[in-house]
């Protein structure tokens, strides 16, 4: 440990390396300490203890304006915005003034002021060879002591006993998983199983049913089911299965592949808004192009084409909802969507 | 021991405080240890220092969040001070964080503080990362703590993400949905874990909950746990220092703790609390009254990540996940494989980049320990240009990075650049490829470039800008030689060169040690030597500056 007030030179090595040719620099040394305007001029050390001096007095000033716009400013059930702005920009500024006052005080402090001269420290190795020998004495001796390596019967049968250990934990955890299969196929557009009725589309988020005789060419509507919003549990969840976007082409700009006939009327079809590749809803209907795009990835479907991928990571088109129209002139759904809605995995074929 | 009573008579009242304590505790052997000991001072260390003044003023800010956010996804009607949601139906998980922002004093600050200072968090210890690795201060003895910064830098944007989804508002709960559809992709279990971690169907209503014990209690308590094995590992190995003279790898150069470097990063401390204050008092972030509660059914165009999870939500943009055209033959990334569905046009863009980028990251100082067969104790780092292939490799996982990260923002580049969206998708494609081999080569060049000028200047000394005269009529500008001093840091650096494969114990060149001489070769067979006393000498003998410089002047 070298003495942090002496400004002698440090003895210095050179650096432990491969052989170069013609040789290595030898190392001067830490170079000359070279004193600051402060080390040799008492008045330039006296301005500095007032800078730092005054450094800290501001940070008392940011303290007190803190605890002022603190204490004047009450924020309630009434309170404006520009209440709300006012005093968290004199909080917030307050607090850095506090904060900065005392932080570059004290750097100043010890920059100008305080001694700045370079000391020189051995290095130790971080591994003793005593210790480590000692400690491999002593594992040896505690490895011997239990006789693991002369009783094999005892190490056999642990190692059995715990491997076999953590099986009720993975039928425990096992079991915390619902079948989720059966929940990711089906939404709320199913017809009553009951009843047969069918399921009417409705404006997101009012609820209101769609009359047909509404959706003029080149017109959207963000769609859920109807009875979505008397839900008591579990809406949010129903919602991020079902929303529906609803939209108006000119019927031949369509092109509809066979056994698809029925799922359209008179030019509105109805996709499902969760996007294919991992589940964002598709919100963005550019109505000149006949595009459909997601705003977080950017996957781009053709809405001409039934929803096909044509930009971005998604990989498969959007589900299509088969839609009719009931006695009133209502938009129905026809039935549930033939396929699950929202991002793929790994049994999706299977429901 | 001894009963007798200690005969030491502390002569202050200062000294009988700490007398009495340590006759308690045995402290003096800590303030013998720590009291003096050296600190190397460079700017670029202090990145470390941000990145734990960060965490402190995380653990301030987010303790006093605690005492007023609800993490429960329970439905409410909100009926607070934000006139235009009164009456909204919204979980009391937002509702409790516009209370925060509305109705408690200091609320609004403390959130944007809380917010703003992880976000320096996590970018303090990428940065320090940088550092660490273009200097190669990874190298033995300081692996595992290498290891424990990366671990660190996993923890810190697992910490962000579930603090950022708390709120439950819009943003961030489209950020779950994404999170969830990457779930789903995993083959197998994907559907399972999806429905384990969100306690059923997504959203459910129990995620929040989850990731608030998350987010207070575990990862907080990794961090911690983790930050002090790694300043117990600083202080183990000593700090290391850059290359000058007077350094070596013997001896450790600096500052004593007491009083001058404690005081310098004591102040530095507040200095970043101040800087934070003032962010957070006049630059608004994440504000969730402007999104609205989460709803599966809206989005907001142009939705961004926070900023470290950029680049995993760039990958995703990236990966196209249908090749060809609507009427021609169309290549589909999504397949069906003994009738289950393997969604590669997801799982691969979540995986394979950050499995590339950590793995390397991990694995790299073992790499290059062996290598360069070099198992000795480095404390003096590298200057970034001293080590030009570790340096173009570090630049090539940079870009391979910023491209990825760039991507997370493909929209609003081509909304604020007025190009085509696909354009800048396609391009970044290309880059995604392209980009680290372009960032290879010309930071190596670079790198050797900045080498050769090093030697110039250490065999010829620093250009003047006095042109003068010779008797004879030439021309000619004056060189002004190096100090010792300032020669050394150009000439000091370890230059290894290329080892050749060497046979092993029974005498045989195996098929690992000939790639390891390949890489070897690959490594430093363009390298550029520092220079020596001989050529010095010699370029002095052959140079006439040094005549000039001792003739008289004035002639």
């Amino acid at each position: 440990m070298g003495n942090p007030s002496d400004g002698a030179l440090q003895q210095g090595g050179t650096v432990a390396t491969a052989d170069q040719a013609g040789g290595r620099f030898e190392d001067p040394g830490i170079p000359p300490h070279r004193l600051r305007l402060a080390d040799t001029d008492p008045k330039a050390a006296k301005r500095a203890e007032r800078q730092v001096t005054a450094l800290f007095v501001i940070s008392v000033v940011g303290t007190v304006v803190f605890l002022v716009s603190y204490f004047a400013i009450e924020l309630g059930k009434d309170s404006s915005i520009d209440t709300i702005r006012t005093q968290n920009i004199l909080l917030g500024l307050s607090t850095a003034f506090a904060m900065l006052g005392i932080g570059t005080g004290i750097v100043h402090w010890a920059k100008a002021l305080m001694p700045d001269h370079e000391v020189s420290e051995a290095r130790h190795a971080v591994r003793s060879e005593d210790d480590r020998a000692a400690a491999v004495k002593i594992v040896d001796d505690i490895i011997e002591e239990t006789g693991i390596k002369r009783r094999p019967l005892i190490r056999n049968t642990l190692i059995g006993a715990l491997a076999l250990a953590p099986l009720p934990a993975l039928a425990v955890f096992g079991d915390l998983g619902p079948n989720a299969n059966d929940k990711l196929r089906h939404t709320m557009w199913a017809p009553n199983a009951q009843t047969g009725k069918k399921v009417r589309l409705t404006r997101d988020p009012d609820g209101t049913p769609i009359k047909a005789s509404d959706v003029t060419i080149g017109s959207a509507f963000h769609v859920i089911p109807e009875g979505l919003n008397d839900l008591k549990e579990g809406k949010l969840n129903a919602k991020a299965k079902a929303v529906v976007l609803l939209m108006r082409l000119n019927p031949d700009d369509l092109h509809i592949t066979p056994g698809r006939e029925s799922w359209s009327y008179n030019g509105i079809v109805a996709y499902s808004k969760i996007c294919t590749h991992v589940g964002c809803p598709v919100a963005l209907y550019e109505q000149q192009t006949h595009h459909l795009l997601c705003p977080c990835h950017q996957s781009t479907f053709d809405l001409t084409h039934e929803c096909q991928v044509i930009f971005g990571p998604a990989s498969r088109p959007l589900p299509q909802l088969p839609i009719e129209v009931d006695s009133d002139g209502y938009l129905v759904a026809t039935s549930d969507f033939h396929e699950p809605v929202g991002p793929s995995y790994w049994e999706r074929e299977y429901s | 021991m001894s009963n007798a009573a200690p005969t030491y008579q502390p002569p202050t009242k200062v000294g009988r405080i700490a007398d009495f304590v340590d006759q308690r505790t045995g402290l003096s052997a800590v303030t013998r240890e720590f009291g003096r000991k050296v600190f190397p001072d460079h700017w670029s260390f202090m990145f470390g220092e941000v990145a734990l003044y960060s965490f402190v003023i995380l653990l301030l800010s987010g303790t006093f969040l605690t005492f007023f956010f609800d993490p429960s996804m329970a439905e409410t009607h909100y009926n607070g001070a934000f006139v235009p949601m009164r009456g909204m139906e919204m979980s009391v998980a937002y509702q409790s964080s516009l209370h925060i922002s509305f109705e408690v004093r200091g609320g609004l600050f403390m959130r944007q503080l809380h917010h703003w200072a992880a976000l320096l968090f996590v970018a303090s210890m990428s940065v320090h990362m940088l550092r660490v690795f273009f200097t190669g201060a990874f190298r033995k003895p300081r692996e595992i703590n290498w290891v424990i910064g990366g671990v660190l830098l996993i923890m810190g944007m697992a910490e962000g993400f579930t603090g950022y989804s708390l709120p439950d508002d819009l943003l961030s709960g489209n950020g779950l949905r994404i999170i969830d559809g990457v779930i789903k992709s995993i083959p197998v279990i994907g559907t399972w874990i999806s429905f384990f971690l969100f306690g059923g169907e997504f959203p459910g209503s129990a995620i929040i909950g989850r990731l608030y014990v998350l987010h207070i209690l575990l990862i907080p308590a990794l961090i911690l746990g983790l930050v002090a094995l790694h300043l117990i590992f600083v202080v183990v190995h000593k700090h290391t220092q850059y290359p000058g003279p007077g350094r070596n790898d013997r001896n450790v150069v600096g500052y004593p703790l007491g009083p001058v470097y404690a005081a310098k990063a004591g102040g530095f401390f507040f200095i970043v609390f101040g800087v934070l204050a003032a962010i957070a008092a006049m630059f608004t972030i994440n504000p969730i009254w402007n999104y609205g509660p989460y709803d599966p059914s809206p989005v907001s165009a142009g939705t961004q990540p926070d900023w470290y999870i950029g680049w995993v939500d760039g990958a995703l943009r990236l990966m196209p996940g249908v090749i060809g055209d609507v009427e021609g033959y169309r290549q589909h990334f999504e397949f069906l494989i003994f009738g289950q569905t393997l969604t590669l046009n997801v799982l691969l863009p979540a995986l394979v980049p950050a499995g590339i980028v950590f793995t390397v990251l991990f694995t790299y100082p073992w790499i290059e320990r062996w290598i360069t067969k070099d198992n000795r104790e480095h404390h003096v780092l590298d200057r970034p240009r001293n080590a030009p292939t570790r340096t173009a490799i570090g630049m090539a996982g940079f870009t391979f990075y910023c491209v990825m990260w760039a991507a997370a923002a493909s929209d609003l580049i081509a909304t604020h650049f007025h190009v085509a969206l696909n354009d800048v998708t396609y391009w970044l494609r290309a880059l995604f490829f392209l980009g680290p081999i372009l960032a290879f080569t010309v930071t190596k060049r670079i790198a050797l470039g900045l080498q050769r000028k090093d030697r110039e200047i250490a065999l010829h000394g620093r250009e003047t800008g006095r042109i003068v005269r010779l008797p004879h009529g030439e021309f000619i500008e004056v060189h002004a030689p190096l100090s010792a001093y300032k020669r050394y840091r150009l000439v000091s650096f370890e230059s290894p060169e290329v080892l050749p494969a060497q046979p092993n114990a029974k005498g045989v060149v195996d098929r690992k040690e000939r790639r390891r001489a390949a890489l070897s070769k690959w490594f430093f067979e363009d390298r550029v030597a520092p220079v020596s006393p001989a050529e010095l000498e010699a370029a002095h003998a052959h140079g006439h500056h040094e005549a000039i410089e001792s003739a008289p002047s004035g002639h």
